[in-house]
């Protein structure tokens, strides 16, 4: 299920440098679209990634992150090679994921 | 597995598997995502949802947004936290209908540092709130909203 995402994973001197998209429409159940009709709330509340396995980020997210949430972070302990994961869940209970190897910058 | 598997096992196995893939995750969001601090609806509920307080400012949290957002719908930002021990994140919006917009765990090596994109309703503080050995730290930026973006 790697259409609704995007990840590159680059060593660089001091720490790894994750870059994730997400494609998810982010309503917050506030925004009324075309036909006047209140959207209903759409949108991810659990972000978690995953370094060779291990869990090293966890996120939960509000309404406010923006539509095709874009994140970047960073781990002191990945280099090339090394395998990272990221998964998201959503109110509605559907979820993505998407794993990258490690590249050296 | 057989390689042959008539109609009737196929869609039972299907079934079952997703069965446990809808289960799964919505038990472990009903533990994980913190609602009260999500769904309040001003900065002082999503704290008291937080569980944060005796909050001190401090120069060791780097908050870079920009001064002026043309459109409030995408307003990138970053946050690192050069205190030491620092556990969690947490990004607020004050004006925000509900300014929680995030908060971020980090363990095992992940460095307390992030770049998200956000929403920003109008004109207001944005705030990072970081937990360090069990103490609450905090860094605001006021960005001036041109368009808001929390339609």
């Amino acid at each position: 299920m790697a259409d609704n995402m995007k990840i590159r994973a680059v060593a660089k001197n001091d720490a790894t440098e994750v870059r994730v998209l997400m494609i998810h429409p982010m309503e917050t159940g506030r925004r009324k679209n075309d036909f006047g009709e209140v959207e209903p709330a759409h949108f991810i509340q659990l972000v978690t990634a995953t370094l060779n396995g291990e869990t090293v980020l966890e996120a939960q997210w509000g309404t406010g992150v923006s539509k095709n949430p874009y994140l970047t972070f960073r781990l002191k302990r990945a280099g090339a090679g090394d395998t990272i994961a990221v998964k998201w869940v959503d109110n509605k209970g559907a979820s993505g994921s998407i794993e990258t190897v490690v590249v050296a910058g | 597995m057989k390689l042959r598997m008539n109609r009737r096992h196929f869609m039972q196995t299907c079934c079952a598997l997703a069965g446990l893939a809808l289960a799964a995750p919505l038990r472990a969001l009903a533990a994980l995502w913190n609602a009260a601090a999500f769904e309040a609806r001003d900065v002082g509920g999503a704290l008291q949802g937080m569980g944060a307080s005796a909050i001190k400012p401090s120069a060791d949290i780097v908050l870079v947004a920009p001064d002026l957002a043309e459109n409030g719908a995408i307003v990138q930002i970053e946050v690192e936290s050069r205190i030491p021990g620092t556990e969690a994140i947490a990004i607020l919006a004050e004006k925000n209908p509900t300014p929680l917009v995030a908060n971020f765990t980090f363990v095992n090596g992940a460095e307390p540092y992030v770049i998200l994109r956000i929403k920003l309703a109008e004109t207001g503080e944005l705030k990072a709130i970081v937990k360090a050995g069990g103490k609450y730290y905090s860094a605001a930026k006021n960005v001036e909203v041109a368009v808001g973006g929390c339609g």
